[in-house]
């Protein structure tokens, strides 16, 4: 066209037609700015409208809606569960590797397919699990990966564990109940997760039902727990409520300090019909690496003392405070404070790395923050640790003394 | 130009699928694309080849496990066990980069290079109109997509067939289905995988009406795959990843899911509609309003 422009002989007719013309090409672009608007607007639109919705279900009370859940009796469904779980730590990758190295001191004598390993992977990130039930006896959790998938197969006596990724087998039997343990270890579906809140309500919390919401694409109650007292660093526990089978299909944990859900864990998907016989049949595939529970016991032990040294150890446990407020202490004789015997030289440094230094009249320490737990070690070798603010973590250290 | 595309559509119907046979003539009667063809059917025979001989011994592929057991390629380790497993391996491992590689090399070529080689405007003196003629093109590097993929995964069982035992195979979700119901998720994973490429060849097709140089064209378009690629990896990034069309292509896995897990395949196969629908128009629009001059 520039030549054209540049011509002193056009005439303006010329020039109009030429002007047309352009026009005529640009109005052809609007096509795939008009595709793309549109594609935008319904991304955008389509999950605020399919969330929009809240559902009129008659009133129930707080303890109505409690005793549901209790009398809740689902032995049927399957479903797919999304949980999302940001402990604000900065890099948790790193923390589960040094546990697994911790737990596996040699390369080769854990198995892909152990339980109580894969469990932990949902310590952080978002993970899709598909669940199926069907009666007490046949259960099924998958953790989906990348092309991958990793199940945990209860049927009758048999725990099976399949790594496809990797394809080994883990396999158990029942009475060991390696997969009751596990989910003790971490709950992961919803109705596990409301269950260990509900143990902690008492004249220290709130309870109330903060109207309904659609999950799974069915209605359900909204259960709301607070905790009265202040100091928490729990903001609210929110537990979708099936309306007609009282089955929690989603459980939030948001913290006191605000941001994301610390836990978000809910069915994206359920069902409550019986799930195809099949999809508790497992026959470890040709070829596959099986690994029987029993030589796998080392293993889980030595994850659980690892976890346990972090967290909650057992010996000489003491909790200050009640309720929300409970501040564990344990007293670990380790002069120098820093955990660096608790799971080796790298977690050690790494924890180090988070502290933040206290002083106050029990002498002075180092707090390690998360965005729930929070850990004041003192340089005498005293461990504090709660789901409370570092304020309150220290005034428990302070009459601890 | 509109007065051609007015003869162009009173034409019978039968006469675009005269240009689009000659077209697919032309274009898988091209040397570069049998030897493009070539080396997508020989990545099973080396990844199948490989595996063998890795576990002639009778050892396990990936050694002892542990928790970092099953590296490379996804299903790798199955392979041994069930040929099949070596379909899936071979779609999972030319998908990143050889499969849209080659869709990049033919749809890049598409305008640009009938322009590059000065036949693009004897191609418009036929009353064919623009486009249908995009269409066309469009139409048969889609074609190659299904080829390129359909010829990995026939290579891929061919082979698989030869060097492995085939049988009752177990999908990642540990329950175990027939070898005929194997056979049609693999039908089915395959055109999966060739509808994955919809949104390259429509990108490809775009880059190529923007230039006359066909070595540009593919140049830009295989450039774009890796920068994509790469972004892909970048975990600050995660916001935009989903925009990308090829951050959901590996969810073909989850067809061997059991029950099949749709979600991201269906996110899968939206994106590549929109990724075909905005840059099909925009190659409609820009080729319907350039001056051809070569």
């Amino acid at each position: 066209m520039a030549p054209y422009e540049s011509d002193d002989n056009t005439t303006a007719a010329q020039a109009e037609e030429l002007r047309a013309a352009r026009r005529r090409k640009a109005a052809r672009y609007v096509v795939p700015a008009a595709v793309l608007g549109v594609a935008a607007g319904t991304i955008g639109l389509v999950p605020a409208i399919a969330d929009s919705g809240s559902p009129d279900l008659p009133e129930i009370s707080a303890q109505q809606l409690i005793e549901k859940i209790a009398e809740s009796d689902v032995q049927q469904l399957s479903g797919t569960v999304k949980i999302s779980t940001d402990l604000g730590l900065p890099d948790l990758g790193g923390l589960e590797s040094g546990l697994t190295s911790g737990a596996t001191p040699s390369e080769g004598e854990g198995s892909a397919a152990d339980p109580s390993a894969k469990l932990t992977e949902l310590a952080s990130g978002t993970h899709t699990l598909r669940v199926a039930a069907d009666g007490p006896d046949r259960q099924k959790l998958s953790l989906l990966e990348n092309a991958a998938e990793y199940s945990l197969i209860h049927n009758g006596k048999d725990v099976w564990g399949y790594d496809s990724a990797s394809n080994e087998v883990y396999h158990g039997t029942a009475t060991e109940a390696a997969d009751g343990k596990a989910s003790e270890e971490v709950p992961a579906t919803p109705e596990d997760l409301t269950d260990q809140a509900l143990k902690a309500v008492d004249d220290t919390t709130s309870v109330t039902v903060d109207g309904t919401a659609q999950v799974a694409g069915r209605d359900a109650y909204k259960l709301l727990i607070e905790p009265k007292q202040s100091g928490s660093t729990v903001g609210a526990i929110s537990v979708a409520v099936d309306a007609e089978t009282g089955l929690p299909l989603k459980f939030t944990l948001t913290p006191a300090s605000g941001g994301a859900a610390v836990v978000d864990a809910g069915f994206t998907q359920v069902s409550f019909a019986k799930p195809a016989a099949s999809t508790f049949d497992f026959t470890p595939p040709k070829g596959a690496k099986v690994t029987e529970g029993d030589s796998l016991e080392a293993a889980p032990e030595h994850e659980r003392k690892s976890a346990e040294d972090l967290g909650k150890g057992l010996d000489g446990l003491n909790v200050i405070g009640e309720g929300w407020n409970s501040v564990a202490v344990l007293d670990t004789g380790a002069e120098g404070g820093r955990p660096s015997d608790a799971a080796g030289g790298d977690m050690g440094s790494f924890l180090g790395s988070l502290g933040d230094e206290v002083k106050g009249k029990f002498g002075s320490g180092t707090v390690f923050k998360t965005r729930l737990v929070n850990a004041l070690i003192t340089d005498d070798g005293k461990v504090y640790v709660g789901a409370v603010t570092k304020d309150a973590l220290v005034k428990a250290a302070d009459s601890g003394q | 130009m509109l007065q051609v595309e007015t003869i162009g559509s009173r034409r019978s119907p039968l006469w675009t699928f005269g240009l689009l046979r000659s077209e697919l003539a032309v274009t898988f009667g091209r040397w570069r694309t049998l030897a493009l063809l070539g080396v997508l059917a020989a990545v099973p025979v080396l990844v199948g080849i490989a595996v063998k001989i890795e576990t002639s011994d009778g050892s396990a592929l990936g050694g002892s496990g542990g928790p970092e057991g099953g590296g490379g390629p996804a299903f790798i380790t199955q392979i041994t066990n069930n040929g099949l497993f070596l379909v899936f391996t071979a779609l999972a491992a030319t998908l990143p980069f050889f499969l849209p590689m080659a869709v990049g090399v033919v749809a890049g070529d598409a305008i640009a290079g009938e322009a590059n080689a000065g036949t693009l405007r004897y191609l418009l003196v036929a009353p064919a109109g623009r486009t249908r003629l995009l269409l066309t093109k469009y139409a048969t590097t889609m074609a190659f997509c299904l080829t390129a993929t359909l010829v990995v995964a026939v290579s891929a069982l061919t082979v698989g067939a030869l060097l492995f035992p085939l049988g009752d195979l177990t999908t990642i979700s540990g329950t175990r289905i027939s070898f005929a119901e194997g056979l049609g998720r693999a039908l089915l994973i395959a055109l999966v995988v060739a509808a994955s490429l919809i949104g390259i060849a429509a990108l490809g097709l775009f880059v190529s009406t923007l230039t006359n140089s066909g070595i540009a064209a593919m140049a830009t378009t295989v450039g774009l795959l890796i920068t994509v690629q790469i972004l892909d990896q970048i975990p600050q990034l995660h916001a935009i990843h989903p925009y990308f069309f090829s951050h959901y292509w590996l969810s073909f896995a989850d067809l061997m899911r059991e029950p099949v897990y749709w979600d991201d395949l269906v996110r899968n196969l939206g994106l590549q509609g929109l990724y075909a629908a905005v840059f099909g128009s925009a190659a409609w629009a820009r080729f319907t309003t350039k001056d051809v001059t070569a």
